[in-house]
């Protein structure tokens, strides 16, 4: 699904340029559940915006469901990403004068699909994520944990190949990262790709695969628990 | 073109930003407004001197003769000139292709009588093309014509004012009027734009007088109405070649101003139009200017719209919007609100231009300030395009970060 060899990125600040990537290889299978571990500055964010074509790189390839990303632009990765790839954010970033429904219904408005159409599917979705009810709430009447259920939802109401998340958690108690951890859980189970970042070892426990990424290099690819659990049944 | 979902969400987002919408809106309006009230004012002035010379003729032009003032081939100063059907026969004559209408003028001043009522009046004799030269509007009845010259008939036309001091409410056509001893026939009733000095005039054949009064061709002025076809500048110089010839006819000195001119409707014509056209100059200059500014002020307004717009658009980016969808969403918007605006400002504009209407007129010759349809929808094309450009500009940039840099944006 995604595969990634020898990746570099580098970022000019002043004359001097700071190497944030150096030669990454990774390839993340459909269907896999895996976080990206790292202190700030391991460069864990720059590979999930470079994954998400939020980026560019450097050198090396980035094959997205078995094409090759080159010679970008921003009309193309519009609509790879509109097609592929569903984003979550630490800071959920919904807009803030659209309902719950028309967040969530909003990716559907860029494939074109017709708005009777997409506020059902948005409707479902929201079903899916528990917030039926809230469906026609502010994102500042909602909770942050709604919130990021909305998110959520928007992210995969294209029915997306992969879904990214930037520290999906980062914002959230420890009650709410466990009930949002679950629902990715959910998803995934049912086929999806997940792809998250984070720097918290229980929400990185929770997923499948952990890698590990310092300095720019992944120092360790492993499988966790879960996936050994999962296999078994 | 059409997209409902587009302009559901150019709705939704000026809906839920209505202070800026409005803030934007008002500039462009204040702007509009201020135009057509400059426009429409400056209208206002062109009209006042238009009418100002309704009372003649466009084409007028008038030949007078007074006193010499400079010897001239042994003849003295102070020589009074005299024009007789002879001079009037030369013109017609010699300037055939270039007169429209050509009529004499005798004044006089006689006592009108009718029954009991008599009162003293200008009597006026000319040639039936004098009708036109005058612009006299007759009311009731006919105007002099070719058979009463040429019969001397003592006939009379009588201004709107004579009538109603002689006759009152009663009928006048037909009747008859006492005019020094002579009795007139009334054959017809005008009325003059000219104001009521020009109504309290009566006209008479120009060979009934001549030969009633003196008994000789004297004429006091020639009234010409010079071709439409010729252009203000040819006319002008045709007024000036009358002149000259008419001078060397008479025998006065070229230069000699005070024993013979021509007064030449051209020459007050091309003045006023040179000034009118220096006012709408100025009048664009400055509308121009504050529209520009207008302009420069929704740019202002939609840069900053942007800025902080510049996160939502890289979450829609994120989603998959393209470019170009955040280009159009923004110009869209953007003539949305100019357009609207503009429209309110230019309602409301000549609602207030048409308030003033014809109040301003006595004391600051402004008559009936309006705007034409061509100004209105000038305007609104000029509003048009520059809610293009007041949105275009600042959306291609935002549309042009990376979504990764709008994202962080706060």
């Amino acid at each position: 699904m995604i595969k990634i060899e020898k990746l570099h990125k580098s970022y000019p600040i002043g004359k001097e340029s700071i190497h944030v990537l150096k030669g990454i290889d990774l390839h993340i299978k459909e269907g896999e559940f895996v976080s990206i571990m790292g202190s700030s500055g391991s460069g864990k964010s720059t590979l999930l915006n470079i994954v998400g074509l939020l980026d560019i790189h450097d050198e090396g390839n980035y094959y997205l469901n078995g094409e090759l990303i080159k010679d970008m632009n921003e009309k193309k990765a519009a609509i790879l990403r509109n097609k592929f790839l569903g984003f979550v954010f630490q800071s959920f970033n919904l807009i803030s004068y659209k309902t719950a429904l028309e967040n969530v219904a909003l990716p559907l408005y860029y494939k074109g699909v017709n708005r009777k159409d997409r506020l059902g599917i948005a409707m479902d979705y929201l079903e899916k994520v528990g917030l039926k009810e809230w469906a026609n709430h502010l994102p500042n009447e909602l909770s942050g944990g709604q919130k990021q259920r909305v998110a959520i939802a928007r992210a995969l109401v294209t029915k997306p190949k992969v879904v990214l998340a930037d520290e999906p958690t980062g914002a959230l108690d420890s009650t709410t990262t466990d009930s949002v951890m679950d629902l990715l859980k959910e998803i995934n189970d049912e086929g999806m790709t997940v792809f998250v970042i984070t720097h918290e070892e229980e929400v990185a426990a929770q997923t499948k695969r952990i890698v590990r990424l310092k300095d720019g290099i992944i120092v360790s690819d492993e499988l966790t628990k879960n996936t050994k659990q999962a296999s078994h049944v | 073109m059409f997209d409902i979902d587009r302009w559901r969400e150019i709705f939704q987002s000026i809906n839920k930003n209505r202070l800026r919408s409005a803030l934007s809106g008002f500039t462009v309006a204040f702007a509009i407004l201020l135009f057509t009230l400059l426009f429409g004012i400056v209208s206002g002035l062109s009209n006042s001197f238009k009418s100002a010379f309704a009372d003649d003729a466009q084409n007028a032009m008038f030949v007078r003769v007074w006193q010499t003032s400079k010897p001239y081939k042994g003849l003295q100063t102070g020589r009074a000139i005299q024009l007789r059907n002879d001079d009037f026969n030369y013109v017609k004559d010699e300037y055939e292709s270039k007169i429209q209408y050509q009529s004499a003028r005798i004044y006089k001043n006689f006592t009108l009588k009718y029954k009991n009522e008599a009162n003293s009046y200008s009597v006026r004799a000319v040639h039936p093309d004098h009708q036109f030269l005058e612009k006299t509007i007759i009311d009731k009845g006919r105007y002099l014509n070719e058979k009463d010259l040429q019969e001397r008939s003592k006939v009379i036309v009588i201004g709107r004012l004579i009538k109603a001091d002689l006759f009152g409410e009663k009928p006048a056509l037909g009747k008859r009027i006492n005019m020094n001893g002579s009795s007139y026939l009334v054959i017809g009733i005008f009325s003059d734009e000219g104001g009521d000095n020009e109504e309290r005039l009566a006209y008479i054949p120009i060979t009934t007088a001549q030969m009633i009064y003196g008994n000789n061709d004297y004429i006091s002025q020639i009234n010409l109405g010079y071709n439409p076809d010729l252009n203000l500048d040819e006319a002008i110089s045709f007024g000036k070649k009358l002149e000259r010839d008419l001078r060397s006819k008479l025998n006065i000195h070229p230069d000699d101003q005070s024993a013979l001119s021509v007064r030449n409707m051209a020459e007050a014509n091309k003045n006023v139009g040179s000034f009118m056209a220096i006012l709408y100059a100025i009048v664009i200059l400055v509308g121009s200017g504050t529209l520009i500014a207008g302009i420069i002020g929704i740019s202002n307004i939609m840069i900053f719209v942007i800025k902080e717009r510049t996160k939502e658009f890289g979450i829609r980016k994120a989603l998959g919007a393209q470019p170009l969808s955040i280009v159009w969403m923004v110009v869209q918007e953007s003539v949305f609100i100019t357009t609207i605006a503009g429209y309110l400002g230019l309602s409301l504009g000549t609602y207030l231009l048409s308030l003033i209407g014809d109040s301003l007129e006595e004391d600051y010759f402004i008559k009936d300030p309006s705007v034409s349809t061509g100004i209105v929808v000038g305007a609104t094309i000029v509003l048009i395009v520059s809610g293009l450009i007041a949105g275009y500009i600042p959306a291609k940039r935002a549309a042009n970060i990376k979504p990764i840099e709008a994202l962080r944006a706060d």
